[in-house]
């Protein structure tokens, strides 16, 4: 079916958050602990001069990325922006390799030339963290292209923020994806703020999953906080991707604790509107109450989980502390390759 | 005189010509309401409200195009980027629309606007966030390009800049940003674009540099002095138009010169400094032109790899040394 004879789907509000197992839901209680705990840790080696540059946490958006990769098969590809920590450890990838990049040390995932915002897993299909907002939306588009011009089934899941959403080329991007039919899940991580811009500040318009609509690209809005929630969505979307529908738009409604960057202050909204979020909409305890609830998991169950979860994080910090800087050498490798390099 | 910081002077440069000048206004990313992501826009929302301090959604391309229209249209629009790596998603408004409009419609329709914003390597933020564009700029005519160092240039030519009625590139310097130096009082300071400073007297060698390189090579020449070699320090200050008549004239002195600046070496603007001092004072040259420059690499993350790739005092001594044939 070509864009223009296929009718916009009607986009339907959040849904209901399905049930899940006790399996299921100690799995991603984990997944999302050890992103939360790795950026309270990145937070204190910020503050004692470890990490430098630009670091930009995860805190209180763990479930979008958490439900999302879930959803993904094996085979799927992703790409963000610079607030990646989160994306690399859903991707499976070592933390001690991922602290010890933020600490710009030797064993780093590159190296330590990349740092926070340049992080990569090509390994495990995660085409990285890109620093200029919205230049990673096309990109993820042609990653989908390159998943159809060969012929699998492959999807790529394109992150970006509400704050990004404004950027021209998001759209230019959107309308060849759907022209073309490609394989794109596009995913808006909307916290409600873009550095320090409140969303209904910067934008005309402010129902997002509505922004593929001219395009053909049929949206959904996700409650971003409910890990069972974005599971779900993303199953069905990338489920429609996969089977040559061309694609698909969500946008997890979902907030940021801390400031922009460790730089940011966040004077732009009280304090009461981040506890009131930590208190009522927090994804990590969502998942706690269900265990508790369910009857799944005790008290002192989730505090050894928890347990564990740290010192995994404190031994990836030690790990990167006690890691060598790069070899002065490494200044001039990697710039550009052999020709016939594959 | 008063102390000021270079993030104050820039902003009374803009306070000062938009009370003096209706048609000024300032637009960008997080000018407004946060002050300005560096907060060089501190305060001027609330003395010129939002219709002349303009909080912008992350678009460059869009604002920049709308920022040229508005200067095609007689307005005199400041448009910040909350750094100058932004500015490429919106480079081809600047290059292709403001640089280029008056020539192509034979001097009937000008481009009086400023772009400014900090350039160049910040610290620890890695290749997408840190590179140096004079060299980029300055290979466009129809462009006018300054880099000040010190807080007065900063005031004094941001005010000529915003007077302009051209198409002006105001490259910043985030580590400047909360340095202070002596600034002259009052709104009648300027300093005209396509003017080099020399901001030290010497006879040995001329040391060229401009921005955050300027302080380096003071640095660098007090520390010559130590080794009886008495360095002429320039601070360039324009990009384009180029004051070629300072350092020539600095050039038939010291018979010496070295180029310090933070981008890469490749075409950059020690390249043409070469390639002018090369081409008019051949003569003159005692020794080779010598550059420093950044590594010619995407700027690494790691603090060690990153010293590594910027330039510092100490490179610049050294080059300097070297032209003297006292290494
Ligand atoms: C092209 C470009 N413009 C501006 C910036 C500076 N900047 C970095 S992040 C950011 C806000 C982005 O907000 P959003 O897309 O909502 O993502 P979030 O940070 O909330 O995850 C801005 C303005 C940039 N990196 N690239
Ligand atoms: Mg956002």
């Amino acid at each position: 079916m070509t864009a223009a004879k296929r009718k916009t789907r009607k986009t339907q509000p959040a849904k209901a958050a399905p049930a899940a197992g006790a399996k299921e839901l100690g799995r991603y209680l984990r997944e999302m602990l050890l992103i939360r705990r790795f950026e309270e840790k990145a937070g204190q080696m910020y503050g004692m001069g470890l990490v430098g540059g630009f670091c930009h946490l995860y805190i209180g958006q763990e479930a979008v990325v958490t439900g999302v990769v879930d959803a993904m098969d094996h085979e799927d590809t992703l790409i963000t922006g610079y607030r990646c920590h989160g994306h690399m450890l859903a991707c499976g990838a070592d933390p001690r390799q991922v602290f010890a990049e933020l600490a710009g040390r030797a064993p780093g995932v590159s190296k330590g030339k990349g740092g926070s915002m340049h992080l990569f897993a090509v390994d495990r299909n995660f085409y990285g963290g890109h620093a200029i907002v919205g230049a990673q939306v096309p990109i993820g588009v042609g990653i989908g292209f390159a998943h159809k011009y060969r012929g699998t089934k492959r999807v790529s899941v394109v992150f970006f923020g509400e704050g990004a959403a404004n950027q021209g080329q998001v759209y230019e991007a959107f309308n060849m994806a759907s022209l073309w039919q490609l394989p794109i899940l596009f995913v808006i991580e909307n916290n409600k703020y873009a550095m320090g811009t409140e969303i209904r500040r910067a934008k005309a318009g402010t129902e997002l999953f509505k922004r593929g609509d001219p395009f053909g690209i049929p949206g959904e809005q996700v409650d971003g906080m409910d890990v069972l929630a974005v599971e779900a969505a993303t199953g069905e979307a990338i489920a429609r991707c996969r089977s040559g529908q061309g694609p698909r738009l969500l946008e997890m409604q979902t907030y940021r604790y801390r400031g922009h960057s460790m730089s940011d202050p966040a004077k732009y909204r009280s304090r009461e509107e981040v506890s009131k979020m930590r208190a009522e909409r927090d994804p990590i305890d969502q998942v706690r109450t269900r265990l508790i609830k369910g009857g799944h998991a005790s008290e002192d169950e989730l505090k050894v989980i928890d347990r564990e979860i740290r010192e995994t994080v404190n031994q990836a910090a030690e790990f990167a502390q006690e890691s060598p800087e790069p070899d002065p050498s490494e200044l001039t490798t990697d710039i550009t390759r052999d020709a016939t390099g594959a | 005189m008063v102390t000021q910081t270079v993030r104050e002077a820039l902003r009374d440069a803009m306070a000062e010509e938009m009370r003096a000048d209706e048609r000024v206004f300032l637009m960008g990313e997080e000018v407004a309401e946060y002050q300005g992501a560096y907060k060089v826009s501190q305060g001027l929302l609330d003395e010129f409200g939002p219709e002349r301090v303009v909080d912008t959604p992350i678009t460059e391309a869009g604002f920049t195009g709308i920022g040229v229209g508005a200067a095609f249209a007689g307005l005199r629009p400041i448009v910040e980027f909350m750094t100058f790596n932004f500015a490429m998603q919106a480079i081809d408004a600047l290059v292709n629309s403001a640089s280029k409009t008056f020539y192509m419609s034979g001097g009937a329709l000008g481009c009086p606007i400023v772009f400014r914003g900090p350039n160049g390597a910040a610290a620890r933020v890695g290749a997408q966030h840190s590179q140096c564009y004079a060299s980029w700029y300055g290979h466009v005519p129809g462009l006018k390009v300054v880099a000040p160092f010190s807080a007065g240039d900063a005031k004094g030519l941001l005010k000529s800049a915003i007077r302009d009625s051209n198409p002006v590139v105001f490259l910043e310097n985030e580590l400047l940003y909360g340095q202070s130096f002596e600034v002259p009082d009052g709104a009648d300071h300027l300093v005209p674009i396509g003017r080099a400073n020399v901001l030290r007297a010497g006879s040995d060698v001329t040391i060229v540099a401009f921005s955050i390189m300027v302080g380096e090579a003071l640095k660098a020449a007090e520390a010559l002095a130590g080794e009886g070699i008495n360095a002429e320090v320039i601070d360039l200050r324009t990009i384009r138009p180029l004051d070629a008549a300072t350092l020539l004239e600095s050039v038939a002195k010291t018979n010496r010169i070295v180029t310090a600046e933070e981008g890469w070496p490749y075409a950059g603007i020690g390249a043409e400094i070469a390639a002018l001092v090369m081409e008019r004072a051949f003569d003159e040259l005692d020794a080779p032109v010598a550059r420093v420059t950044g590594a010619d690499v995407p700027m690494p993350y790691a603090a060690n790899l990153e010293a590594l790739a910027k330039p510092d005092a100490e490179r610049i001594a050294a080059a300097a040394k070297r032209v003297c044939y006292r290494d």
